[in-house]
């Protein structure tokens, strides 16, 4: 399994705002990673800039070989790597079939193979093919972050970004989500970066960690040996 | 029977308004900014229009389709060299620059083909209809402007809540970031919504100047300052609002002028805005959008 992301020395500001600071780290082909970090730590922030959105000050990303770190987010979805936001952010006045075809939109693969995509999709989801023609506006929040996990997952990626998509969800949609990735991964075959504040979930089902704290990685490893450090447990388990 | 011929002269002004007010409402529901150059665009299609067809004689609608092209180009041109760079600037910088824009236009035009008026003859070579046994006379430009918006209208709608395109407009409206991380290039539909709204303006020009047959280099300034109104009245973003908000600006202008007075048709048209945004801020289709922090 070869090394498909990697994030060196990256540096981003919002203003005079350092938001990260010299952030490494990367993800292998194949696995769940995952980061986790309290509210503020610049989990999202990472997020947006391997995706494209933010522009960074120093450092370098690289996917797939390729240096991404200068491209337009479109050209990185279309290299397949795909980001599912925070906040879900489904398209409220399209259906739920629409917003699927949106992250379809710049697939050049064909009819054919975007069609298996939506059957793929419809296998995994089976609550979005019941409500394909409802607005997603008018969707429950377990219900859009679904929507949104799909509509990511119709860009066919080879690597998914997911932020925070428990986020907002009761105790058992949280379970079933956090079940939906774990099949994205191994029967799909989709390598993820998750990042989350449920650090116990997280933690559950990937094979490796990164703590982010105030823009730093303060702690990396085994996904099973980050939920038995003490200062993990303290920080981000509730142990006392 | 004078009101009617006043209404039908009111539908057919506020159709034009209502051409322009589509390109005003889709460019800020979809770049989330106010082209107050579009009015210009008309303008520069009237002249295109006005050269090949007046001038040139070649049949009305390949001129109109010329304009149309040439407007495309000049709309994704303006978009690309003069908006496209403020992407992210405060909204103030993009305004200033567009009314910069407009009054580049205005000049270009007054040096290329000077600021003496020309008089335009009408695209549309039909006898007016007559009603009542000659009692009330519509015009054919106002019945081809009118029919021209009604199906402009209609193919527009269907375009933004049909096509693959038009529902990727949706989503860049919605959420441009969420847009972007699908895959749809921002970019590119931003063009592709300043180069329809283009097209459309040339049509509203050549339709504009065929019932007001004089041609200047300001000519659209006071036609897109009212589509503006139009765009706002009927809710900015909204399509059908737009075409509401362009018709009944249209009919308004047109009685005030008949039954208030000439001079002070204008203050009622403003008058009326302001009412409205008094009783509904958000326009009169427009939809309440909560802004995310």
């Amino acid at each position: 399994m070869g090394e498909l992301l990697r994030v060196e020395g990256v540096n981003v500001y919002y203003g005079s705002i350092h938001a990260i600071k010299d952030v490494s780290f990367h993800v292998d082909e194949g696995e769940i990673v995952t980061m986790i970090g309290a509210n503020g730590a610049g989990k999202t922030t990472t997020m947006h800039a391997i995706s494209g959105l933010l522009k960074i000050a120093s450092g370098t990303i690289s996917y797939d070989g390729k240096m991404i770190s200068r491209i337009e987010p479109h050209k990185i979805v279309s290299l397949g790597l795909a980001q599912c936001p925070e906040g879900r952010r489904v398209f409220s006045g399209l259906t739920v079939h629409e917003n699927l075809e949106m992250g379809a939109y710049s697939r050049k693969d064909g009819k054919d193979a975007i069609q298996d995509d939506f059957d793929l999709v419809f296998d995994l989801l089976p609550r979005l093919k019941e409500r394909r023609n409802q607005s997603a506006g008018t969707l429950s929040g377990g219900e859009q972050q679904m929507l949104a996990i799909g509509r990511a997952l119709m860009c066919k990626p080879k690597m998914l970004l997911l932020d925070e998509p428990s986020m907002g969800l009761s105790p058992l949609l949280v379970k079933e989500i956090f079940h939906i990735i774990e099949d994205v991964n191994k029967k799909s075959g989709v390598t993820v970066l998750l990042v989350e504040q449920n650090a116990k979930m997280a933690l559950n089902i990937a094979d490796r960690g990164y703590v982010l704290e105030t823009g730093n990685i303060i702690m990396e490893g085994k996904a099973s040996e980050l939920a038995d450090n003490p200062e993990v447990k303290r920080a981000y388990l509730g142990a006392k | 029977m004078q009101f009617l011929s006043y209404l039908a002269r009111g539908i057919s002004l506020g159709s034009v308004y209502a051409l322009i007010a589509l390109g005003y409402t889709m460019v800020y529901g979809i770049a989330k900014m106010l082209n107050f150059a579009h009015g210009d665009v008309i303008m520069v299609g009237g002249y295109v229009v006005f050269f090949t067809f007046c001038k040139g004689g070649i049949h009305p609608v390949l001129a109109i389709i010329i304009a149309m092209g040439a407007c495309t180009l000049l709309g994704i041109t303006i978009e690309r060299v003069a908006y496209r760079p403020l992407r992210g600037a405060s909204s103030l910088s993009v305004l200033i620059t567009a009314i910069g824009v407009s009054y580049f236009l205005q000049n270009g035009a007054m040096l290329l083909w000077k600021s003496d008026p020309k008089s335009f003859t009408s695209v549309v070579k039909l006898k007016p209809l007559v009603l009542f046994g000659g009692q009330l006379q519509i015009s054919a430009e106002s019945i081809v402007t009118i029919l021209v918006s009604v199906v402009i209208m209609i193919v527009l709608i269907w375009f933004v809540q049909y096509t693959k395109p038009g529902h990727a407009m949706q989503a860049v409206s919605e959420d441009r970031g969420a847009a972007q991380l699908m895959g749809i290039n921002v970019n590119g539909i931003i063009s592709m919504t300043f180069a329809i709204g283009s097209a459309l303006a040339a049509v509203a020009g050549a339709l504009l100047l065929s019932s007001y047959p004089t041609l200047i280099p300001t000519t659209g300034a006071m036609p897109g300052i009212k589509a503006f109104v139009a765009a706002v009245f009927g809710g900015i973003g909204s399509i059908p609002g737009a075409f509401l908000g362009g018709i009944l600006l249209g009919i308004i202008e047109n009685l005030s002028k008949a039954y208030i007075s000439t001079q002070l048709s204008d203050a009622v048209v403003f008058l009326v805005l302001i009412v409205v945004l008094l009783v509904k801020p958000t326009g009169l289709l427009g939809r309440k959008t909560t802004v995310k922090v």
